[in-house]
């Protein structure tokens, strides 16, 4: 054995073929970076084009939403609008729903009781939009016209922020839950040895030192119902309206981007752009959200380090 | 007058009167929160007993061999015979590309990530990164795949389109879930390599990928399976609501499942109502059997080791 | 805490069985430069491995002070010291397996063969197929006993002639007669004491020149650390052995050379075993031995 041996010109591992293994995975990691960067310049550059054509100030502030039949109007607000109500509607069924249920199983259930219940959850969360979609406009819809003295269209937003508001339950109970069991037992036993209830010591002890985590789980959810595009174009509609009724139809962001997808809008024309005007318009609103998500959740963490 | 009287006698538990009350709420709270945990396991039965009732009968054999048709009765059984043929081999092609992308990218960056990067600022970059497009909404995907593939690339409203877009939504959930099972393998395994003059990829292929295997597929298949109910995507790619005959290249036009589901359910006569829930039938019995093999993976190897 | 009737057959005189030595409770070590006994080497033995002012940090704490040793060609030198001392730190620097952990730094030379390993041109992968290494814990990989045993060969090319080779490394490893007729078995389904024997085996038999040994009995029963010793002493007709132990005794039953690393990273002693055992030049390497501390 002689000392030559141990470089990497004599040992006859090939220095170029690792270097260039390590390449290939670095561009696999990369391309994440790469993706984000092509949203960002893909949007960007179809709103740019669309605000040739379009004022800034009259899309962001005009009410009337109709780029593709005449007389064109281009303010996104009714889309806004649309999009705020299927959200804020979902909240209250979810936020409530969510939360109570994140207590049940973090603090109450059996632990064969939990086993079973959170599976099922993951399967709700499974089920594609598209299913719940379908059951708005299948079961929803016809059972809110049957039971409620109102006239109530085919689409009408009270059965889209339903379906939506159910399919984010299992992201706000399985969040908040982690939220909760990150809660350190030894102030349970603080609470309980001064003589508190389960009760006082879920919701005056466990709630209150887990809150941030729990507010972070609705910030999240409620990024994914802005998003969320099938369910609220089947149960919906496509109407762009301002309306302050949940048995009308509105059009959410999402819905109007599937009607240009499904319809032939000619490529270049300002109908093919608003495309990415209202993308970007939905990509900085979730972005935003999700950021501050995560910023809500990495003060939490500091809390208990 | 009677309180004074209960404190002379000095009862050891004199004040907690209280407690009645305490205890009466403390189980309309537990009743509350228990209930709450039942909404999204009712939602899930009626809505599965919703989409069961609507199609029963309607998923026969012609149902899976047969193209859609434009007539209701024609799916009838005894009809002419129309289904959900091309569609169903569509979202298995598709799907199929997608595994190949997904799995060379995802398990490469995990890789990248866990085996290479050291905890620099460009691996936080990199790993904040993915978390934040995981929570981008599909469709801007859909917008992303439609500038770059469809048009850029000139790849068309293709097969191969719709499964580049579909590998970049669920590429960051690959990635975290591959991250993890490369973590779970034990550092003395790869030391035992390194220890006999392995090189960083001798000890990737031999020891990390194999041992990480089973968790890596686990992760991937429960991402496919979000992957083949996506519809918001391909809709914005331009892919067909409804085609007669299943894709003959990658490069060709192609329907899936959720198009076709789509399809139908906007369909004016409400007799579709039918055909798209036979159509979901056959769409979560798919999602099922992906489930139910990530499920087995896991299991079969967890038991192994 | 001194237990002198378990005295073994060496001929040491007061040996401080209970090794398992947890925090230090001893006085800040003295800046102490110059390593006790580093003279009595022989002349005549060939040295393989020299550290030179060898320093190791992770991040800005310094894990081991400068060392300076010689260690001989084809004798077993043992690394013996308080939990925490710097013994792994050292044994791990030899074949650069400290490359592994991000924030770990190194100052000084480290020569194998008067080749610095941590020259420029130096490639890790290279320096550890010629210098092995078996680790404290049994680590055989999920594969089969015969494959466990091949792997070396086979990523270093020397798979000619693989069955003898195999057969060969298994007998050097005192394993051959009781797994010979079940090569194709899962490794995992060995003893601890023949997984050990095993990796031993792996790691010899690819041929390194050196074989490094961080605590390999410590996870074994009495009779498989017997069994491993034995080969250990065996093992030294062929190869340079530098063995970690936490066990005074095991250090002096099977190694020629003795180091002692005490508190903060620091080399305080190194010399022939029997008269590190019998009469160290060190206060505190002989408070050491005699249970005193640690």
């Amino acid at each position: 054995m002689t000392a030559a041996d141990l470089t990497r010109d004599a040992s006859g591992i090939d220095g170029a073929k690792q270097r260039a293994i390590r390449g290939i995975f670095f561009a696999c990691a990369f391309l994440s970076v790469l993706t984000t960067l092509g949203i960002v310049v893909v949007l960007l550059e179809g709103s740019v084009d669309f605000f040739r054509d379009v004022s800034f100030v009259a899309f962001l502030t005009g009410t009337e939403w109709s780029p593709l039949i005449e007389p064109r109007e281009y303010g996104v607000l009714p889309l806004v609008w649309g999009t705020l109500v299927i959200t804020v509607g979902s909240a209250m069924i979810a936020i409530p729903v969510g939360t109570a249920t994140a207590i049940y199983l973090s603090e109450y259930a059996e632990p064969r009781v939990r086993s079973t219940i959170k599976p099922i959850l993951e399967i709700l969360a499974g089920i594609p939009t598209i299913v719940y979609g379908f059951f708005a406009l299948s079961f929803i819809t016809p059972q809110l016209q049957r039971f409620l003295p109102y006239d109530i269209g085919t689409f009408n937003a009270a059965a889209g922020a339903i379906v939506v508001g159910i399919m984010i339950i299992p992201m706000v109970s399985s969040l908040s839950e982690d939220a909760m069991h990150a809660v350190p037992d030894d102030l349970r036993e603080a609470a309980y040895g001064l003589g508190a209830t389960r009760f006082e010591v879920s919701t005056g002890v466990v709630l209150p030192a887990s809150l941030s985590g729990i507010l972070a789980s609705y910030v999240l959810a409620l990024s994914r119902a802005i998003g969320e595009t099938m369910a609220v174009t089947l149960a919906a509609g496509m109407a762009p309206q301002f309306t302050t009724s949940p048995f009308e139809p509105i059009q959410t962001m999402t819905a109007y981007m599937v009607q240009v997808g499904i319809s032939d809008v000619s490529i270049g024309s300002v109908g093919y752009q608003s495309l990415f005007a209202v993308g970007m318009t939905l990509f900085v609103m979730t972005l935003g959200m999700n950021l501050c998500s995560l910023w809500i959740r990495s003060r939490y963490r500091e809390e208990y380090r | 007058m009677s309180d004074a009287e209960v404190v002379s006698e000095s009862d050891p538990f004199a004040g907690t009167s209280d407690l009645d009350r305490k205890r009466t709420i403390g189980r309309i709270f537990v009743g509350l929160c228990a209930a709450s945990a039942l909404v999204g396991i009712v939602a899930l039965v009626v809505l599965i007993a919703d989409v069961l009732y609507q199609s029963w009968g309607w998923v026969t054999w012609e149902f899976l061999t047969y193209p859609p048709s434009q007539f209701a009765e024609s799916y009838l059984p005894g009809g002419r015979g129309a289904g959900i043929y091309p569609a169903l081999v569509g979202s298995i092609f598709l799907i199929a590309l997608t595994a190949l992308f997904t799995i060379v990218l995802g398990v490469g960056a995990a890789v990248y990530l866990e085996e290479y990067a050291s905890e620099g600022r460009l691996t936080a970059f990199i790993e904040a990164n993915i978390a934040n497009l995981a929570g981008v909404p599909s469709i801007v995907y859909g917008l992303l795949g439609l500038a770059i593939f469809v048009r850029a690339m000139q790849l068309g409203s293709s097969l191969l389109a719709g499964a580049l877009t579909l590998t970049l939504l669920i590429l960051p959930i690959v990635i975290v879930a591959s991250q993890e099972a490369i973590r779970a393998v034990p550092d003395s395994q790869r030391h035992a390599a390194y220890g006999v003059g392995a090189t960083d990829w001798e000890v990737i292929r031999d020891v990390v990928l194999p041992s990480a295997l089973p968790g890596i597929m686990t992760g991937t298949i429960l991402s496919l399976s979000r992957a083949i109910g996506e519809t918001a995507p391909l809709i914005m790619v331009g892919a067909a609501t409804s085609m007669f005959v299943p894709p003959d290249s990658p490069l060709g036009p192609f329907a899936a499942m959720p198009m076709q589901i789509f399809d139908w359910a906007t369909m004016p006569d409400a007799t579709f109502q039918h055909v798209a829930a036979a159509g979901i039938v056959v769409l979560l019995t798919v999602l099922l059997a992906m489930n139910a093999t990530a499920v087995y993976i896991r299991h079969r190897f967890e038991t192994e080791l | 805490m001194s237990d002198d009737t378990s005295m073994n057959e060496t001929p040491t005189i007061e040996t401080h069985t209970e090794a398992k030595s947890t925090d230090d409770r001893s006085p800040a070590s003295e800046a102490d430069a110059d390593v006790a006994g580093m003279d009595d080497q022989s002349i005549g033995e060939e040295t393989v491995i020299e550290a030179r002012d060898l320093s190791v940090f992770y991040g800005d704490e310094r894990a081991l002070q400068p060392v300076n040793v010689e260690i001989p060609d084809r004798q077993v030198t043992a690394i013996i010291g308080p939990s925490g001392c710097g013994k792994s730190t050292f044994l791990r620097s030899i074949n650069r397996m400290n490359d592994m952990i991000d924030v770990a730094r190194v100052d000084g030379e480290l020569l194998f063969r008067d080749t610095n390993v941590y020259g420029e041109a130096v490639d890790p992968v290279a320096l550890r197929r010629a210098i092995g290494m078996v680790f404290q814990k049994p680590n055989p990989f999920p594969k089969s006993i015969y494959d466990n045993v091949a792997y070396g060969l086979r990523i270093q090319g020397k798979d000619d002639d693989l069955d003898e080779q195999v057969e060969s490394a298994l007998r050097r490893a005192a394993l051959w007669d009781e797994v010979s007729d079940r090569l194709g078995e899962s490794a995992l389904d060995m003893s601890g004491g023949q997984q050990q024997r095993l990796c031993i085996a792996r790691a010899i038999a690819p041929d390194p020149e050196v074989i490094l040994m961080d605590e390999p009995a410590s996870a074994l029963d009495p009779v498989a650390t017997s069994q491993i010793e034995d080969l250990i002493e065996e093992l030294a007709r062929d190869y340079t052995v530098v063995i970690v132990t936490h066990n005074m005794q095991q250090a002096a039953r099977i190694s020629d050379k003795t180091m002692v690393f005490l508190t903060g990273g620091e080399l305080v002693e190194f010399g022939d075993t029997s008269r590190i055992f019998e009469n160290p030049d060190n206060q505190r390497v002989e408070d050491y031995i005699t249970g005193k501390f640690g």
